[in-house]
């Protein structure tokens, strides 16, 4: 929601100010350029523009603002030149993100490209920045390929992990409390039928048949289904104490709605996409305590919610608990390793490749060009979606399970 | 078996609602209003703002709400299918130009949207609480859009059946180029049709926005939905779109809990496809004027 309040117009004022200021400082001295040009396509409209505007867009913006407030990117010489966007919209279109990109490299020829949003459309455009020599730092791709992927596309790097890693932190889980008693060890799952759901899907089968979990309910259900209420109630029916949907935002939002209305009170509620959305817990309040996720953040760290009071601070709105301090992460990578190698792509992604780098997730160095110190699992408590699994990881917060009931109505 | 009928009966009624002002629009004005959908959205979003800023009700927005959009598509009517109805009195491309314009529209009007309200998903929670009836449980919020449709269906039929206005809409649906011989303004008329589909576009978003989150791009969705009820129920016939809308709800809902959630889309296009194959004019296709 964004609307132009006094205080973001003064704000964007500011931002001409100091990027006009940081120009008319570094013209000087940095002999042809001005400027560090970035550029990227993100759905700013279409059906993708929903997750692109909470996980993608603002760290974008987020980022500019930091850097250039600080007098620009750094380079070797100890040089800071400021960074100028160039931005399309790809309408949530796979010829168009791929036709933005090729513009990028081709006509605009900007020195980096950054990322679209969502597995598909960073599958799309890996060709183009492996075949333009562009580093393709993917955040917002969840995949079990991206060993393969790290092969073909030798400049390519996966931070958000594969669907495996997910449903095997959740089949863990799941086993501990079925052998601590607390859940009968049956669930009902249900699955959008698109990229995200499928992926997810299918690496669940495998993790709970490996975990010895029963799947009495698994259905899946199309894009775009708004009446979630026959499911629940099968689900409910089959006896399954466990209740996961691998869902997309409106999915998720219609589901906690619609448990509530059927008094549905599975011991264990896990969704999909959204319950890390800052507009799920403005919306459901108190009531979403309990509730497991993808994703998670561990709040003993300082820096990650530090980030996160300077992100509601400039946005106005607050990350969601997943995959935005990734995105943020990864931009700070890119910052530091132009600052150790300057504008040469090789190099830089060669630095990204073997270095060790500090950001907002703390040290941070990739394995195999994949960023594996993730959180797997998250679970509302106490108003932060806190991090549950990896449980043997430093921060890892311990799961309040059974989920209490609803609330009455 | 009655709860899915229930639940059913309440999911069409939604359908229906938004499918009544569409059929309105293109039954009697004869515009094929593809902005619908944004329409819809738009008014969901005013109940949004009225609500989380203001504090206001839906169902107290719904008095704001309405009227605005009632304007609005006088307004648009004036402004933008005026001068293609008037080109059109001869060459009768009305239908062609009226979706080439509105196409059209659906972009400004998504555009504004985004730029007001952003892409981001929007939801809020009101009246969200679980009401037995005959032993399911449904949501307050679907129920009183489901009370709607039906209040608001009856009585358009009503006033359309029964009335001396109803009666000059029903003649223009049936024969725009006669009506004039008997003293009908058939633009002011039509401008009158318009206005009313887009208010009952916009009342349709207001009940949505009660349980359903949305956003800017959404509209689309919408408006197809509302076609193939309009296309099945029979064009410009309000009981047509009524009896298609619950019947959609219902199916889809059977077809989720006895055969399978995955089919719910195939379902519905197979009772569209069916319904044109057996009636090709829609379900009360011939009853299009009655």
């Amino acid at each position: 929601m964004t609307l132009f309040s006094r205080r973001s117009a003064l704000r964007a004022i500011g931002l001409a100010a100091t990027l006009l200021a940081g120009v008319s400082a570094t013209a000087a001295f940095a002999q042809d350029r001005t400027s560090i040009k970035i550029g990227y396509a993100i759905s700013k409209t279409g059906a993708n523009a929903g997750g692109a505007g909470i996980t993608t867009l603002p760290n974008y913006q987020l980022w500019v603002h930091d850097v250039n407030e600080a007098g620009g990117l750094e380079l070797p010489d100890g040089t800071r030149l400021p960074i100028e966007v160039i931005e399309y919209d790809d309408r949530s279109s796979s010829e168009e993100v791929v036709r933005a990109v090729e513009r990028l490299a081709t006509q605009d020829e900007v020195d980096f490209i950054l990322v679209p949003w969502g597995t598909g459309f960073n599958l799309a455009v890996a060709p183009l920045f492996d075949r333009f020599g562009y580093p393709q730092l993917a955040v917002s791709a969840v995949t079990d390929k991206a060993p393969e992927f790290v092969q073909r596309w030798k400049k390519s790097f996966w931070l958000l992990g594969g669907g495996h890693d997910y449903t095997e932190a959740l089949a863990k889980i799941l086993v501990e409390q079925r052998d601590a008693g607390t859940i009968n060890g049956e669930v009902a799952v249900i699955s959008v039928a698109d990229g995200f759901g499928i992926d997810l899907i299918n690496a669940a089968r495998q993790s709970f048949a490996d975990a010895g979990i029963t799947m009495a309910y698994d259905v899946t259900y199309p894009v775009g289904t708004t009446d979630f209420t026959p499911m629940l109630n099968e689900a409910a029916a089959t006896g399954a104490d466990s209740f996961i949907a691998f869902s997309y935002p409106p999915d998720t939002f219609a589901l906690t709605q619609q448990a509530q209305v059927a008094q549905y009170n599975p011991k264990v509620l896990y969704m999909g996409v959204g319950v890390g959305f800052p507009v799920y817990a403005a919306n459901n309040g108190d009531k979403i305590e309990g509730i497991m996720s993808l994703g998670g953040i561990d709040v003993t760290n300082e820096k990650v919610m530090d980030y996160r009071a300077r992100h509601e601070e400039f946005i106005g709105q607050a990350p969601d608990w997943w995959g935005s301090v990734i995105t943020y992460a990864s931009l700070e990578m890119l910052q530091e390793a132009i600052k150790r190698r300057g504008l040469d792509r090789e190099a830089v992604s060669e630095e990204l490749s073997t270095g060790t780098f500090e950001t907002v997730l703390g040290e941070t160095k990739l394995e195999d060009n994949q960023l594996r110190q993730l959180w797997f699992g998250g679970q509302w408590q106490d108003g932060n979606f806190v991090a549950i699994a990896p449980a043997d990881r430093e921060g890892a917060s311990a799961p309040i399970l059974p989920k209490a009931p609803w609330p009455a109505q | 078996m009655i709860t899915t009928l229930i639940t059913g009966l309440v999911l069409g009624g939604t359908y229906a609602l938004i499918a009544m002002g569409l059929t309105l629009q293109y039954g009697i004005s004869r515009i094929m209003n593809l902005a619908y959908g944004e329409i819809l959205i738009f008014a969901a979003f005013a109940a949004f703002l009225l609500f989380s800023t203001l504090g206001i009700n839906p169902i107290v927005g719904l008095l704001l709400v309405l009227p605005a959009a009632f304007a609005f598509g006088y307004v648009i009517y004036g402004v933008m299918m005026q001068p293609l109805v008037r080109r059109s009195a001869k060459s009768g491309t009305l239908e062609v130009d009226s979706i080439l314009a509105t196409f059209g529209l659906l972009f400004v009007i998504q555009g504004v949207m985004l730029v007001t309200f952003g892409s981001n998903y929007t939801s809020y929670n009101f009246l969200n609480t679980g009401i037995n009836v005959f032993g399911a449980n449904v949501a307050a919020n679907r129920l009183l859009a489901f009370a709607l449709a039906v209040i608001i269906g009856a009585s358009l039929f009503y006033v359309l059946t029964r009335t001396r206005w109803g009666t000059t809409i029903r003649a223009i649906a049936v024969n725009p180029n006669a009506a004039p011989l008997v003293g009908i303004d058939v633009n002011r008329t039509a401008r009158f049709a318009f206005a009313l589909g887009t208010m009952l576009a916009a009342s349709g978003g207001v009940m949505i926005s009660m349980y359903q989150t949305f956003n800017a791009s959404m509209g689309v969705v919408f408006t197809m939905k509302a076609l193939v009820i309009v296309i099945m129920g029979g064009l410009g016939n309000l009981m047509g779109a009524l009896v298609a809308g619950l019947l959609l709800g219902v199916v889809e809902t059977l077809v989720a809990t006895y055969v399978d959630p995955g089919l719910t889309l195939a379902a519905t296009y197979v009772i569209f496809l069916a319904v044109l194959l057996w009636k090709p004019a829609g379900l009360f296709g011939k009853a299009s004027g009655r």
